[in-house]
């Protein structure tokens, strides 16, 4: 029985340009064995929506660094699950304050990376808390 | 997701996406939803680009969904990427370059790692032009990896195949090698701005000429080679593939003038015949052979020459064959 | 530079010292196998004069002031002057940004710098649909000369120099600098500052980007002229490395592709404007990063000292003394910093802006420690802003010029950063270029694949960030007030900005418009056409959108 390569959608929402650990992160995905699609910075949450459901992703993963989170996360989350694709994963990184996160967890998110945490420990809770659904 | 074929054939993108998501993970039974719509195929162009990587298939393939959609038809893309031998992931970096059309409904675009294909193009990639078809696309465009044989196996999946070379890239010895004067119908010329890009457009069009001597070719397509300026001049490149999708039309259209559309998926619906074929029957062979150890026994006896690899073919074959010629 | 004898008897008591490491190590060894930088250079256990013994004091060295200038473009140090204390600041409305700006200054700041918000930076207005959500986040709005005025409220602009960090619109914010001036009376020729204006390292770092790189660089040696014209102390480019540093660049890196990108301007402007290096070399200026490791950083701007003169001289044949002095702003780098026990980032801050100052920056910010989290708070700025004034006044390092000159192991560090440095620069040069090797990609891999390898050696331990991978603090609870920049911000700006396009001539207004179109399509020199277009109240996006519109929209390459 084959196994399934889990997809990961890696985007840049907003006009956030600091995409460093963006890119850091696509290259750890792809080391630890996932097929990663990397759209870059500049994204609308419209966009990174249409692009998780062309490409049958099973996690979304979102960065943004100029404080604007609490606007772009939610509504990526929010578009997915009007398109009925609330099944895909969505996390977030970048700098996220303490105080932002339940917003966030409330509209949908269901983990928040933050500064420190180790490229591995990402790839193991990805490992252990995306499936991707048949 | 159940139902699969059925909602392809209804337009559910998600659907279609993980039709191709079965097929890459080879998952079981996934021919049947392909047989549920099936019947619905060979409504589209199909467009294969090929060329070495850094030739900018990616952003010749963005402005070229731009043409076709400036003239309101639909685009479907298999964009294939390599997957890491070393760690089997992937950077699918293909779409990254054609973000413009996210929105665009008219516009799907899929990305592939070619999971280390065995013998070139994958079967999800074959299979997902079908898929790519049943949705209802006019134009699907193939980008593939673009090296060494994949890159021939175009060939087999497309009506019109592109070949882009870059100045300064080597390009001419890499397309005489490959084989890829012989697939071309049509050349691109990119980053024309280059040095040497007169160079390699004499060259090029001096071996297309060569290939039509040498098969003593006088009618027919006359395969162009067409100059692409860089896409740092924006309106300069999209006047240059304005120019390319009405080519890429032409040689549709000289096709279907000459009858030849059939022809040409010939090739491809033998290869699928071939790979339904390996799957009906020698695939369930070969995982009998390996999960009952027989293929390791057999393996060891080779190993040690104690018996060679077609006397035991012929001892399979005469197991599993009801009927088997005796010839030689 | 040393005698035979000196290097014999060295040579010797080297060997004894050699001798006696082995014994101790190896009975109870070192604490680790590797010693190298934050960058990853090899650093040997000592040096000694061996290492620099090829120098030449004439030629390599020689005195602040005077040709490699090595040690300083002047000859008098910070005596004559301290490098200018200017913070970088900007946060939600022209107002707030006002009140912070009059806060700095009253506290000892002697350079203003402007943040702007991300809509501004990427030249959008407030009411884009691109720009919902991030008005005032990270910088100040600025969509008409309207929001600027309130900006500049109280600031004599005569009196005080400005920098502003604005790369694709840069001449739309320039014009209103220009523009306000005037209209306060000011003459162009009175007026000093700083645009950061660097497309090239957009291309390859910060991603901040509008246009092709063709046309950017044209719109940048539009400014360079004007500015030799008529703006005459403004530095019209400030050529960055601080963001390729901050993308995950070595300090090689980043001393290469900066001055490397200097060059192309350079180059650039020599040939598209006819004018001779000496007519505008002497405002180029430059902007570098201060990292964490100390000695490599102050090798690095003195290397990047010696670089630039070299190549104004050699490469550029220029004659005039002031396009050869490398000047620079500093920033202590954003990317070393934690969010885990963020106090101590006041530490890295101290020891980063020590290592700009002992490696003659002209002007310097320090990051506060909360830069990890949120914009700055009063408190923690006025910290970063002390750091400075402490430095200066306490530590006595200003007393001398180029304390660490004749260092064996500065000097030879120095020469190392230079030799590496070279290698790259001329490797660019081999692609065809700067905007060659970022149409091949070559810059933007090497800084991905310099992030990783660094974020891996975090990862294992290799590399050591203090609160990230040790000493760290199970549970902590960070308890440091947090600045939030309300999204009152945005709607407060929507409402400015609806009631100024309402309120213009919007006839004059695409008027001017077209004149720009006109003038780009031309070819003229776009700055006068901004400078008419803002005094009636364009916006930022107005004016981009004519560059957009002519040049077209650049499209990544997307390597990385």
């Amino acid at each position: 029985m084959a196994d399934r390569k889990i997809r990961i959608l890696l985007a840049k929402p907003g006009l956030d340009g600091h995409d460093r650990g963006a890119r850091v992160l696509a290259r750890s995905f792809r080391d630890a064995g996932f097929e990663v699609i990397y759209t870059g910075c500049h994204q609308t949450p419209e966009q990174i929506a249409a692009t998780a459901l062309q490409e049958d992703v099973d996690m979304v993963g979102l960065s943004c660094l100029s404080g604007a989170h609490n606007y772009l996360y939610p509504a990526v989350a929010r578009l997915l699950q009007e398109a009925g694709a609330g099944d895909i994963v969505v996390v977030g990184g970048g700098i996220i304050p303490e105080k932002d996160m339940p917003g966030l967890y409330a509209a949908g998110l269901t983990a928040i990376f933050t500064p420190g945490a180790t490229l591995d420990s990402i790839n193991e809770w990805i490992t252990a808390n995306v499936t991707p659904k048949e | 997701m159940k139902e699969l074929g059925k909602r392809v054939l209804a337009g559910d993108i998600r659907a279609a996406s993980r039709l191709i998501r079965n097929l890459e993970d080879q998952i079981p039974n996934t021919h049947i939803a392909i047989q549920e719509i099936f019947a619905n195929t060979g409504n589209s162009h199909v467009i294969g680009i090929t060329g070495a990587p850094g030739a900018g298939k990616s952003t010749l393939t963005d402005e070229l969904i731009a043409a076709y959609r400036s003239q309101e038809k639909t685009v479907g893309v298999l964009a294939v990427d390599p997957t890491s031998p070393f760690t089997g992931g992937a950077l699918l970096g293909d779409r990254i370059r054609m973000l413009r059309h996210a929105e665009d409904k008219g516009v799907f675009v899929r990305s592939l790692a070619t999971r280390g294909a065995m013998g070139g193009i994958s079967k999800a990639v074959g299979e997902g032009i079908h898929v790519m078809d049943v949705l209802g696309k006019d134009k699907i465009i193939v980008e593939t990896v673009g090296v060494g044989q994949q890159e021939v196996e175009i060939i087999n999946h497309a009506h019109t195949v592109i070949v882009v070379l870059v100045p300064g890239m080597g390009d001419e010895i890499q397309a005489l090698k490959a084989g890829l004067m012989e697939i071309a119908d049509i050349f691109i010329i990119n980053k024309a701005d280059r040095d040497g890009a007169g160079k390699l457009y004499k060259e090029t069009m001096n071996m297309v000429q060569m290939s039509r001597d040498k098969y003593g070719i006088t009618k027919g397509w006359q395969t162009p080679v067409l100059l692409v300026e860089s896409v740092l001049e924006p309106h300069k490149f999209a006047e240059s593939v304005t120019k390319l999708r009405d080519k890429i039309d032409e040689h549709y259209q000289f096709l279907v003038y000459h009858d030849l559309i059939a022809d040409r998926m010939r090739r491809k619906t033998t290869a699928e015949i071939n790979e339904a074929l390996w799957g009906a029957i020698l695939a369930p062979i070969l995982e009998e052979l390996e999960s009952s150890g027989e293929m390791k026994k057999m393996i060891d006896k080779t190993l040690t020459k104690e018996v060679d690899p077609y006397t035991l073919a012929d001892e399979v074959a005469n197991k599993y064959l009801k009927e088997r010629s005796t010839s030689s | 530079m040393f005698t035979q004898e000196l290097l014999d008897k060295s040579s010797l008591m080297r060997k004894k010292w050699e001798d006696e490491v082995k014994k101790i190590v190896a009975k109870s060894g070192d604490q680790k196998e590797k010693w190298s930088t934050v960058s990853d250079l090899e650093i040997k256990r000592i040096y000694g004069p061996e290492d620099i013994k090829d120098m030449d004091f004439e030629n390599d060295i020689a005195y602040p002031g005077q040709y490699p200038y090595l040690r300083g473009n002047q000859a008098t140090g910070y005596r004559g002057k301290y490098w200018t204390f200017r913070m970088f600041a900007g946060m939600g409305s022209a107002q707030t940004t006002n009140e912070r700006w009059h806060y700095l200054l009253s506290t000892g700041q002697t350079g203003l710098s402007t943040a702007f918000d991300f809509p501004t930076l990427m030249g959008y207005d407030t009411d884009s649909p691109k720009a919902k959500g991030e008005c005032g986040k990270c910088g100040v709005a600025i969509d008409t000369i309207d929001d600027f005025r309130q900006l500049i409220k109280g600031i004599p602009l005569d009196k005080i120099t400005t920098s502003m960090t604005t790369n694709p619109p840069a001449t739309a914010l320039w014009a209103m600098y220009c523009a306000s001036a005037e209209q306060q009376g000011i003459p162009l020729t009175k007026i000093g500052g700083t645009i950061q204006n660097d497309m090239l390292k957009e291309f390859i770092a910060q991603k901040t980007l509008m246009c092709p790189p063709e046309p950017s660089v044209k719109l940048i040696s539009d400014t360079i002229e004007f500015g030799t014209k008529f703006v005459p102390r403004w530095n019209t480019v400030s050529i960055s490395g601080y963001h390729i540093r901050e993308a995950g660049a070595t300090a090689v890196q980043e001393l290469a592709f900066t001055l490397r990108d200097g060059m192309e301007y350079v180059e650039d402007v020599i040939k598209r404007k006819g004018l001779h290096v000496d007519e505008f070399a002497s405002r180029l200026s430059f902007f570098f990063n201060s990292h964490i490791d100390f000695f490599e950083e102050i090798a690095k701007l003195r290397a990047a000292r010696r670089i630039w003169a070299k190549a104004m001289r050699e490469r550029y044949n220029s004659q005039d003394p002031r396009s050869w002095w490398m000047r620079f702003h500093t920033q202590t780098a954003g990317c070393s910093l934690t969010a885990q026990q963020p106090y101590n980032n006041v530490v890295r801050t101290a020891t980063e802006a020590l290592a700009a100052v002992l490696g003659g920056t002209q002007s310097l910010h320090t990051n506060s420690l909360d830069e990890v989290l949120c914009l700055p708070s009063d408190h923690a700025v006025q910290i970063a802003l002390r750091t400075q004034q402490l430095i200066a006044e306490e530590t006595g390092v200003a007393n001398t010029i180029d304390p660490l000159a004749g260092s064996y192991f500065v000097e030879a560090l120095t020469n190392e950063m230079e030799e590496k440095a070279w290698e790259y620069i001329h490797k660019i040069d081999d692609m065809g270029g700067m905007v060659a090797a970022i149409e091949k990609g070559f810059p933007q891999m090497e800084i991905s694949d310099a992030a990783y390898k660094f974020q891996k050696q975090i990862d294992s331990g290799e590399k050591i960030m203090i609160g990230v991978n040790k000493y760290n603090i199970e549970d902590e609870v960070v308890d440091i007030p947090i600045v939030e920049i309300d999204d009152a911000v945005e709607e407060g700006q929507l409402k400015r900005l609806a009631e100024v396009k309402r309120t213009r001539d919007n006839r004059q207004v695409a008027v001017c418009l077209k004149d720009l179109a006109d003038a780009c399509r031309k070819g003229e020199n776009v700055m006068p056409f901004c400078i008419a277009a803002v005094k009636e109240y364009a916006s930022v996006q107005e004016i981009c959108d004519v560059y957009r519109e002519v040049f077209g929209e650049y499209r990544d390459p997307g390597i990385y």
